[in-house]
């Protein structure tokens, strides 16, 4: 039997201000979304998944890592997550099962079957479940910062936003209205080649996103998005900066949606050998082990154990969930005002 | 008892509310040190501080959705458009994401939006609208209007206590002509979703809401006078939800109805009020159900155009003469 490497001889120096089990519980979190992800996949293509799904295949690092830099716990901070950041719902505590009745419409899912997907809240976790109008969680979330700061919380917001999403007038007008506000929110803006089929170039005309900001006298910075430390840490110091007075805080990360808009959404419109070099050489999961491995921080088998881990967890919370019934058709009615308490009944209903 | 004008009522209740809860702030534009472009929030500053009276950019959905925010967050934000024609700048922020999120969010979002509305004031296509019609159809909203003195206070007040998003559609040419003896120290709170029977009759019904009720009176008066009709002149006072207890009663009692409002025609409220009285009260009806509204056209602004396309006084006279001889 040969002996392996003892990590702490002959290692480099943890990074990031990370210990090895934060290390670790960042590699869970990339394995935990994948392996949901994957899950899901499996659900559509036998019809159980009731809507479309939308993967974040290739994004999951920029999403952990950003989420990862936040306090989190009771009435800490939040974030407010698009489609793809699923990733950094289950940073924030978002459960497996809670994803699953979601995609399923499940009458236990977090919204009885009102929403999609990741369309979710719970605010004292850390969580604003988006709206499907791209940009209009901008002001939503700088009237949430407002909030902390008028109260003198020493709490922030952080908010995703795509390439495409850019393009909007509430992106605008949010980030302008917490620039001014000097609201504690920091913006992930999240560079992935793809808004549906349009590319960049027909979506706007600056290089970076992160030009846009300036605009509005932000600080702005690009990272690259699949390079996990380098969001952790560049977000990281934005949290920093905002929960310090700093006001809006702007981070680009560079990355790429590999999968199409929805599943079913056949991507011939991306050339092959670009998503084959996305797949083999910059899959941020892969990045991630391999730094974890090369500078000797972990082990093989404490990954693959997660792995495991992860794997089982999924397998319960589908076996949990999947022949849970849909919602009772007339527990559509209440709840669309705290007053009066239900709709009416329509009385063709009654005939 | 002091008499107040509908702005200083609608001004008093904002005050009372904002020294009531420290939840309660304002935000908008040119509302902070300058008071507002009617001065409605006129010394709020002064008494109340810059952190509860936010001069906002002019960014109407950043308003709204600002606000959305802080009401989610468990403040009880005010904001106001600046002039109400504004507002549809931040109809996707209402309609998809206020009016939507108690339902599929299960998230309170308590929040008033108010402005100034309505023409008879020769402002012309953008500072003369009444945008209820556009929201009128969104579940998850409320809406209110009021007509007297008495209400623009006493639904201020509702409106930011209710634990729902409620527009507050107020009109500028009511702001400085609608007097009314108001106590003093006595609290006013109008309940939102309850119409006023105005003017008692039984000949026909006028239901209407806004500027147009003080025409509708006006009508009255002359119909009694000179015609010797008695009308009866019901105020509803909120739109969304609509009191249709008040109007099948009023139609019970009179058997017909005229519906006024200044909004243009098509797709108008009275639309949806005529719906409801065929469903509910169809057989009390001793006549069609008849609607004096605004011409279905931009407003204008030269005086002769607007008063046109406007319901005036006479044109309720004359519709409502003709439905009593039905």
């Amino acid at each position: 039997m040969t002996s392996r490497p003892v990590p702490t001889t002959h290692s480099r120096p943890l990074p990031a201000g990370l210990t090895r089990e934060q290390l670790l519980e960042i590699y869970r979190y990339l394995r935990l979304t994948r392996t949901l992800e994957e899950r899901l996949t499996a659900l559509y293509r036998q019809s159980k998944v009731i809507g479309g799904l939308f993967r974040s295949l290739g994004q999951e690092g920029e999403s952990v890592a950003s989420a990862y830099a936040l306090e989190r716990g009771p009435h800490r901070d939040i974030l407010s997550p698009l489609i793809r950041n699923l990733g950094s719902m289950l940073v924030m505590g978002a459960q497996p099962l809670e994803i699953l009745r979601q995609y399923m419409a499940k009458a236990g899912s977090p919204t009885r079957g009102r929403e999609l997907n990741v369309h979710f809240n719970d605010l004292e976790r850390g969580f604003l479940g988006q709206i499907s109008h791209l940009g209009d969680m901008i002001p939503v979330m700088a009237g949430i910062t407002l909030t902390f700061k008028l109260r003198g919380e020493w709490r922030v917001g952080l908010v995703y936003i795509g390439d495409g999403g850019t393009s909007t007038g509430t992106f605008h007008e949010g980030l302008n209205f917490a620039a001014v506000q000097r609201c504690p929110l920091v913006v992930i803006a999240e560079y992935n080649r793809w808004a549906y089929s349009t590319p960049p170039e027909k979506q706007f005309a600056v290089k970076d996103l992160a030009e846009k900001a300036k605009g509005y006298g932000i600080s702005a910075g690009t990272v690259d998005g699949n390079d996990v430390l380098a969001v952790y840490e560049a977000t990281k110091a934005a949290v920093a900066r905002a929960r310090g007075g700093g006001g809006v805080q702007f981070i680009e990360v560079k990355t790429y949606r590999r999968k199409g808009h929805a599943e079913h959404d056949d991507q011939h419109y991306v050339p092959q050998e670009e998503l084959d070099w996305w797949a083999k050489q910059n899959d941020p999961v892969d990045r991630y082990v391999k730094q974890l491995l090369q500078h000797e921080w972990t082990e093989e088998r404490d990954l693959t154990e997660i792995d495991e881990r992860v794997r089982v967890e999924i397998d319960q919370a589908t076996d949990a969930c999947v022949n849970e019934p849909l919602p009772q058709p007339e527990t559509t009615l209440p709840g669309v005002y705290a007053s009066p308490p239900a709709a009416e009944r329509l009385w063709f209903r009654s005939l | 008892m002091t008499e107040v004008t509908y702005l200083e009522a609608l001004r008093q209740g904002l005050w009372e509310e904002m020294e009531r809860d420290d939840r309660v702030f304002i935000l908008g534009e040119d509302v902070g040190l300058y008071g507002g472009a009617f001065k409605v929030t006129e010394g709020f500053t002064k008494r109340f501080g810059e952190q509860r009276v936010i001069d906002t950019p002019i960014s109407e959905a950043a308003i709204v959705g600002a606000a959305a925010g802080a009401a989610h967050m468990g403040l009880r934000p005010v904001a106001e458009m600046q002039f109400i024609d504004f507002i549809s700048c931040a109809y996707d922020m209402l309609t998809n994401y206020v009016a939507t999120a108690r339902y599929r969010a299960g998230l309170a979002t308590p929040l008033v939006v108010r402005g100034p509305c309505g023409g008879y004031v020769r402002g012309g296509p953008f500072h003369s609208q009444n945008p209820e019609a556009a929201f009128f159809h969104t579940p998850g909203l409320k809406i209110v209007y009021p007509a007297t003195a008495r209400d623009a206070k006493g639904l201020i007040k509702a409106a930011i206590r209710d634990d729902d998003p409620v527009l507050y559609l107020e009109h500028k040419w009511l702001y400085r002509r609608v007097k009314e003896q108001l106590p003093e120290g006595e609290e006013i709170v109008t309940p939102i979703g309850e119409a006023r029977l105005a003017r008692e009759g039984k000949d026909l019904s006028i239901v209407t809401y806004g500027a147009t009720l003080w025409k509708s009176l006006e009508a009255a008066e002359q119909l009694e006078q000179e015609d010797g009709v008695a009308a009866e002149v019901l105020d509803l006072r909120t739109l969304l939800p609509l009191d249709d207890a008040a109007i099948v009663r009023s139609v019970k009692k009179t058997n017909k109805v005229l519906i006024v409002h200044e909004d243009t025609r098509t797709g108008g409220v009275a639309g949806e009020i005529t719906a409801r009285i065929n469903e509910q009260a169809f057989e009390w009806l001793d006549g069609p159900i008849m609607r004096v509204t605004a011409h279905d056209v931009p407003l204008p602004y030269a005086p002769t155009l607007e008063d046109f396309v406007l319901p005036q006084t006479e044109d309720i006279v004359k519709a409502a003469r003709w439905l009593a001889a039905y």
